[in-house]
């Protein structure tokens, strides 16, 4: 009985540690890095002293364990891409200048990465404005945070929530004066005051990326990577207000909003989170209404006819 | 019928609100439309110009539709709007009737216009759906496009500007249509250009 009750406890605690890497951040009162970098301040023994010491930690080093669990690399430890030596504390200085893995290192040449096209994208960014002011400290993770991403645009079928995540990813910079500044030499400009020729401003931010505006739209990328510099972003109402909008070679071209929309007709017609311009963005009121304007135009040809031939 | 007997129908209140009111629908009309298809119209005028003329003209139409609201209510103009329950259906039919048959088979007008009668029986109720139904929902639609930021977010899964949007559109559709027809049947008059006469002198020519 003792023996059976042994195995049967391995047996959970083995099943349990297979979760544990995905778990981990959950429990980081427990985890031997977030511990640490998941709070406000942490403690350590200071062995010169020989005192307990409590101190503040970086704000940039708090990481979020929430969002991490969430992340498309969650199933990653910390010391899978950081070197294992900053399992001690006080972290050797060095450490600050060991080489980190780029995205291309694992994500590049792998065919089951393929249909993201990292390298494509590399190119684009290479064109952007980002890049230019930046060079290569410009890394992929100054938008998509390597903690915390998630692939929203692919997998959410909510609009609002696309334009949300992305927006965020600009305004972390653009909306923050330090790191822009990190980044271009100068001040951050007022989004709000620029983008004052904007009807509806707010509307826009919420409804639209900022991509949208501020990008080349290449047709076969999800999203175009070359960010314009601010004189050619777009300022033309018409591109996408209008039957041919830009919008449908960009936000809604993802294929996890069109499946929403095969849900039905009249869903295509008024589920649609767009707002273009008037109805005729939907083909079926646009057929609908050109049959009735024709019937009305026939209607009054034959009653015009008969009226001339009874001279009426 | 001896001479030409007239009937002062229309008052120099109502014309002036029927002049200003075709001349803004018609420029909402237009300026609508060529917002539906924005590109094709870009290249004659600008699209925000577009938009400014409808917005312009919208609450031009707005303000004359409250005069028109108010003069129905404070002058004697209101009670051709009136339906009584008698032949709620069958006045209609018969007046529809007599357009597509009637008229050409020697039978005289059932309702015909009189001071006591300005409209048909069919034209009141198109008249009372356009001017008290339609025309409402377009400016309330209207006003909340112009603020889109005090539309409700959702109605149901539907995103709230899309909704209304399409209603704007949709009763702005059936105003366009009706203008169509009302400017025909405003052709079948003694002549063809009697009915526009009269609008503009005031002066309706029985027939």
């Amino acid at each position: 009985m003792k023996f059976r009750l042994v195995v049967l406890f391995s047996i959970l605690l083995y099943s349990t540690s297979l979760e544990l890497n995905a778990q981990s951040y959950q429990n980081a009162a427990h985890h031997p890095c977030l511990k640490c970098h998941s709070n406000q301040s942490y403690s350590f023994h200071n062995s010169v002293t020989n005192k307990e010491m409590k101190r503040l930690m970086n704000p940039y080093y708090i990481l979020d364990t929430v969002a991490m669990t969430a992340g498309v690399h969650k199933q990653f430890d910390c010391t899978d891409c950081h070197s294992s030596e900053y399992g001690t504390y006080p972290h050797q200085a060095n450490l600050k200048l060991e080489p980190l893995s780029t995205c291309l290192d694992c994500h590049g040449g792998d065919a089951s990465f393929a249909k993201y096209q990292f390298e494509r994208i590399d190119e684009e960014f290479k064109k952007s404005v980002h890049y230019k002011a930046y060079g290569d400290n410009f890394t992929c993770t100054k938008c998509h945070s390597q903690h915390t991403y998630k692939a929203t645009a692919r997998t959410s079928d909510n609009v609002l929530e696309i334009v949300d995540y992305s927006n965020k990813m600009c305004l972390s910079c653009h909306n923050d004066m330090k790191k822009y500044k990190l980044v271009s030499g100068h001040d951050n400009p007022k989004l709000v005051q620029i983008h004052e020729w904007l009807p509806n401003q707010e509307l826009h931010f919420q409804h639209v990326r900022c991509i949208e505006c501020h990008t080349e739209v290449v047709d076969s990328l999800m999203v175009s990577h070359d960010i314009l510099p601010k004189e050619k972003a777009l300022r033309k109402c018409v591109e996408c207000h209008s039957a041919d909008s830009r919008l449908k070679a960009s936000l809604y071209k993802y294929q996890n909003l069109q499946k929403r929309s095969e849900k039905g007709d009249l869903n295509t017609v008024l589920a649609n989170e767009s707002y273009i311009i008037g109805s005729h963005q939907s083909p079926i009121l646009k057929l609908a209404s050109i049959i009735i304007f024709l019937l009305t135009l026939i209607g009054i040809a034959i009653h015009s006819f008969f009226r001339i031939i009874k001279k009426k | 019928m001896s001479a030409i007997e007239k009937i002062y129908l229309y008052p120099l209140w109502l014309r002036i609100w029927h002049g200003f009111n075709a001349l803004g629908i018609i420029t909402l009309i237009v300026t609508g439309i060529s917002m539906q298809s924005s590109i094709e119209s870009a290249h004659v005028v600008g699209f925000n110009m577009i938009v400014n003329i409808h917005n312009v003209a919208g609450i031009i139409v707005t303000l004359s539709y409250f005069f028109y609201f108010i003069g129905n209510i404070v002058t004697p103009n209101g009670k051709y709007y009136i339906i009584k329950p008698q032949g709620f259906l069958k006045k209609p039919i018969k007046q529809a009737i007599y357009y597509a048959w009637g008229m050409f088979h020697g039978m005289t007008a059932p309702f015909p216009i009189s001071e006591k009668r300005k409209f048909n029986p069919l034209q009141k109720y198109i008249y009372i759906i356009v001017m008290y139904m339609a025309v409402p929902v377009v400016i309330i639609t209207g006003i909340a496009l112009l603020f889109p930021e005090i539309i409700i977010d959702k109605v149901y899964t539907f995103s709230g500007v899309f909704v209304t949007a399409i209603f704007h559109s949709a009763m702005g559709f059936f105003i366009s249509i009706f203008l169509v027809i009302h400017l025909y049947i405003a052709s079948i008059g003694k002549s063809p250009l009697t009915n526009f006469k009269s609008i503009i002198n005031g002066w309706h020519q029985v027939h």
